[in-house]
């Protein structure tokens, strides 16, 4: 008999950035338990996580458990005692050949255990097992861990409970509906549940829940991360359109719909050109608004918020971003490192390290300030910008508002650079900056603990220097710190290999030629993408880690000067002829001419040749050569398949 | 349209019939409800209690002259502490709202996840922001630890923000506009302590005579502290309530002293400690002097 399996967790509102990971770990945790079943399937709203199952057997299989008694010889009353202890007649016991003999065996059969009683043991555990970033503790002291506080517990194998409790709360068959648009308490069966659900005002499935707010945001802009928070913040979501006075426009775009998106979770709308527009939607967790009592109430709010936004504005032009200067020493940086005004002091010297020009240094100066105003203490994600837009109108040249608008570009792998070399001065000495002192007071990350964000400020000045074609020394400006080099050399890696797809053995080679210079170690990458094509290269690249392991085991580390007089053999003489007619010249175009010399090579010469003199130059020869082809890549680096 | 203070007749109303204590607002200055002995002593411990009071809320920082319509110095909470916490206790607070007309089949509730935590307290929370058509209402916590100290019971604390209800209810934009009683707004109320406040903490405080009495509290809070001997027989009679006062009092004069932009980086870490330190010695004497009294109701 194959059964459906019904499990849902009513929990109080779960974080909405929690729940995808929670569903897989709940599924991960029910295939564990390794019961049979056709298919499983997880879905959540904010109040409850759901795992359906199909095709569980009712009981496990029946098994036989092989018991082994005494041996064959021993007396009649001994295999009799086996026997009753087994609950069996002596006439049910086997004989069976024993790496120690013949023995008396009984093989029982044990029946499977009922599917119901497995998972009524295993449940508490699998929920309690869920991970969460933060739990909390409900019931008091000591009591079960979640998210949230569970408040009801739906568990049905087939027609039955599966009975468990959880702080209190006894599996049953009661869930529940939407909190004021649905019944408390809902009978469900595994058959009806997903409709029992939705006759009150709940919709199980993301996707459906997606779909009606995608379906409402006609014109809108679709955000994604702001729609998935969205579905998993909503159990019954209905979009609605508001409007707002349009002499709001006035206030800068990017302040306007970061209200709009982080402060209020609304999509905000534009024009066929991309010009904002006086509207919003925002997604109710209810069917419909017929009295408009939603749309006005947010309207309200989003007026209190942007004449807020207005506010802040026109108060924080009463002090210019040059007058914040001072301020700055109250903004904390970092305990150990002080205040943003010792911060960007540092940033403005090292802009001039880099070789950043005058409005780089102002830039510098005034990218901070913002941090002391009124709209960036009310909207932290727009430092930066706020700056940009402040230094504006504040009449700053444009190549120093930018900057300064642009500074902490690129915020992922996936946004874009400063847009002028200014900017990209500013923002690798703010990364740089922040890294060197982070290290050097032992801030390092580790794991997944990464409070100051380095790794993403590291990949930032790697991105910066590739894409900004800024051929600067960055092993220079890592004040000899061997964690922070070996740290960039990661991100480097992951930069080069992750975000530009470059093979690792690739990534490799071309570092272990060095990889101070980021734009001369890109060329050199092309290059190398370009010549593994050649059918000559992967041959060329198993010679040179041959000639690598050879130098190794003789341990050489190149003598003091090659003698052609001591060349004997034919091959090394021609090997050796190439090498001068080609040394200097790129080996694109070399490498065809090269391969079957190198071959040749080490087909008929023993590189161990019994004079030692010999010997020594013939690894000076290779030496020179490795040498010589090395500049590109370290060719030995590069995996082989032949 | 319901008056400033109707609202919170009818929220006290409520919260009674679901055995709450009324109390009154404490009457030394704090930042926040949660301070009062009512929330931040109350909740340490194995004894029930349930509480309910308005309290007026400082934030130096926060002050704007009376000029934002939606900023305040001092703003009121409504201040409820459940503990511990029922299992329904979300049903109630959906009616406590619907108890002061909202009815929530035509408004939009969403409850956002906002974890609260109280460095100079010792003290945080998991919980959410309540929001009402986009506009955050409430803030709901289950207290996890206070004074540094786990919690035996869980407590529910909601707190509801007075004057932005209030604008909501009343459709107003302006905090100084809603109706206190008949014939009184808010701002003939408040206007006047938004506007002497501000001008005060940002430019007149004297910063050496705030420095003084902020050590003064300090150095009477310490004293007591360092006093009191949880194996002394006569425990019951320390007055640790006093001592706590003095710890608000530092806590409302740091936050002063640093609306007025006199606390320099390397000092505020520093400063927020020394409270700290203070407010953690208050709650963990506090659990040890109730031992001793449970302990003795038990023989």
């Amino acid at each position: 008999m194959s059964l459906p399996f019904l499990l849902e967790i009513g929990t109080e509102e779960i974080p909405d950035w929690m729940i995808l990971n929670a569903l897989e770990d709940l599924r991960a945790a029910f295939v564990k338990l390794g019961i049979q079943h056709e298919s499983v399937q997880v879905n959540a709203t904010p109040r409850r996580l759901v795992l359906r199952a199909s095709g569980l057997p009712a009981r496990q299989a029946d098994s036989v458990e092989r018991v082994q008694g005494p041996s064959q010889s021993s007396p009649p009353q001994a295999v009799e005692g086996f026997a009753r202890k087994q609950g069996a007649a002596p006439g049910e016991l086997a004989v069976e050949t024993t790496p120690k003999g013949e023995y008396y065996v009984f093989h029982k059969k044990v029946a499977g255990r009922a599917t119901k009683d497995i998972l009524s043991a295993a449940l508490p555990g699998m929920v309690l097992g869920i991970y969460f970033p933060k739990t909390m503790y409900w019931t008091g002291k000591g009591g079960p861990r979640f998210i949230r506080p569970i408040r009801w517990l739906v568990a049905l194998l087939g027609g039955e409970t599966v009975p468990f409790e959880i702080g209190g709360v006894r599996s049953g068959n009661l869930s529940s509906g939407h909190r004021r648009l649905g019944a408390k308490e809902i009978a469900v069966t595994c058959a009806d549940y997903e409709q029992k659900l939705r006759d009150n005002c709940v919709i199980l499935s993301a996707d459906e829940r997606r779909q009606r707010i995608v379906d409402g945001l006609a014109g809108a802009k679709v955000d994604s991360a702001l729609l998935e928070t969205l579905v998993y913040l909503t159990e019954y979501p209905t979009p609605i359109e508001g409007s707002f006075d349009p002499q709001f426009l006035e206030l800068p775009a990017e302040v306007l719909v970061t209200v709009m998106r982080h402060h209020q979770r609304y999509f905000s709308v534009e024009d066929a050109d991309g010009k904002l527009l006086p509207k919003f939607i925002a997604v109710m967790n209810i069917g419909s608004d017929p009295e408009g009592f939603v749309r006005r109430g947010n309207e309200r709010v989003l007026r209190a918020r942007f004449t807020d936004a207005r506010f802040f504005w026109d108060s924080d032009q009463k002090k210019k971003l040059v007058d914040r200067r001072a301020d700055l020493a109250h903004v904390t940086f970092q305990a150990k490192l002080g205040s943003y005004k010792d911060k960007a002091k540092r940033m403005k010297l090292l802009v001039k390290e880099l070789g950043g020009k005058a409005s780089a240094g102002r830039a510098a100066d005034l990218c901070k300030c913002d941090l002391t105003t009124e709209m960036v203490g009310e909207f932290p994600e727009l430092q930066g910008v706020v700056g940009g837009l402040y230094a504006r109108v504040q009449g700053e040249r444009e190549d120093v508002w930018q900057a300064i608008y642009d500074h902490y570009k690129p915020v992922s792998m996936e946004d874009s650079i400063p847009r002028h070399a200014t900017g990209r001065y500013v923002a690798l000495a703010d990364k740089l900056d922040t890294l060197r002192g982070c290290f050097r007071v032992g801030l390092i990350p580790t794991g997944s603990r990464d409070p100051f964000a380095l790794r993403r400020a590291a990949q930032g000045v790697v991105k910066i220097l590739v894409e900004g074609n800024m051929e600067l020394p960055l092993l220079d400006l890592l004040e000899a710190n061997a964690e922070l080099i070996a740290f960039f050399q990661e991100r480097v890696k992951f930069y080069f290999k992750d975000v530009r797809g470059f093979q690792y053995d690739e990534v490799n080679a071309a570092m272990a030629a060095g990889w101070s210079n980021l734009v001369d170690l890109e060329a050199r990458l092309e290059r190398i993408r370009g010549l593994r094509a050649s059918p000559d290269f992967e041959p060329l690249a198993a010679s040179f880690k041959r000639i690598r392991n050879i130098l190794e085991q003789a341990g050489f580390e190149g003598a003091a000067s090659f003698r052609e007089d001591l060349l004997e053999e034919e091959p090394e003489k021609e090997l050796y002829r190439e090498y001068q007619s080609i040394a200097g010249q790129p080996i694109e175009s070399v490498i065809s001419r090269l391969r079957p010399k190198v071959d040749l090579f080490f087909d008929k010469v023993l590189v161990n040749a019994p004079r030692d003199e010999v010997r020594r130059n013939r690894l000076q020869l290779l030496f020179e050569l490795r040498r010589e082809f090395s500049k590109v890549a370290d060719f030995s680096e590069i995996v082989t398949t032949s | 349209m319901q008056s400033f203070q109707k609202i919170i007749f009818k929220l006290k109303q409520y919260w009674a019939e679901r055995g709450c204590i009324i109390q009154e607002p404490y009457d030394v200055e704090v930042g926040a409800g949660t301070m009062c002995p009512e929330t931040f002593l109350r909740v340490l411990g194995p004894d029930p209690y349930r509480v309910a009071y308005v309290q007026p809320s400082r934030r130096p920082a926060d002050g704007r002259y009376g000029d934002n319509p939606n900023r305040l110095f001092k703003h009121s909470q409504f201040q409820v502490i459940l503990k511990p916490s029922p299992g329904d206790i979300i049903e109630q607070y959906l009616g406590s709202l619907e108890a002061i007309g909202i009815d929530l089949k035509q408004h939009d509730i969403k409850f956002e996840e906002d974890n609260w935590e109280a460095p100079t307290l010792g003290a945080w929370g998991i919980g959410w922001q309540v929001m009402l058509d986009g506009l955050e209402i409430s803030q709901f916590t289950y207290f996890q630890q206070c004074g540094g100290i786990d919690l035996d019971l869980v407590p529910a604390e909601l707190t509801y923000g007075l004057e932005r209800l209030t604008a909501f209810l009343q459709m107003r934009d302006s905090v100084y506009d809603i109706e206190w009683a008949k014939g009184f707004t808010y701002g003939d109320v408040r206007y006047r302590d938004e506007l002497q406040y501000s001008v005060y903490n940002f430019e007149m405080a004297d910063i050496k005579t705030l420095w003084k009495l902020f050590d003064l509290h300090e150095g009477e809070a310490t004293r007591l502290l360092k006093s009191y001997d949880p194996k002394s027989p006569d425990k019951k009679r320390f007055p640790l309530l006093p001592t706590y006062d003095h710890v608000l009092k530092c806590s409302n004069l740091f936050n002063t002293l640093d609306a007025r932009g006199a606390i320099s980086v390397t000092e505020r870490v520093g400063v927020i400690q020394r409270v700290r330190k203070m407010a953690v010695g208050v709650a963990q004497a506090w659990v040890t002097q109730m031992q001793d009294v449970a302990a003795e109701v038990a023989e």
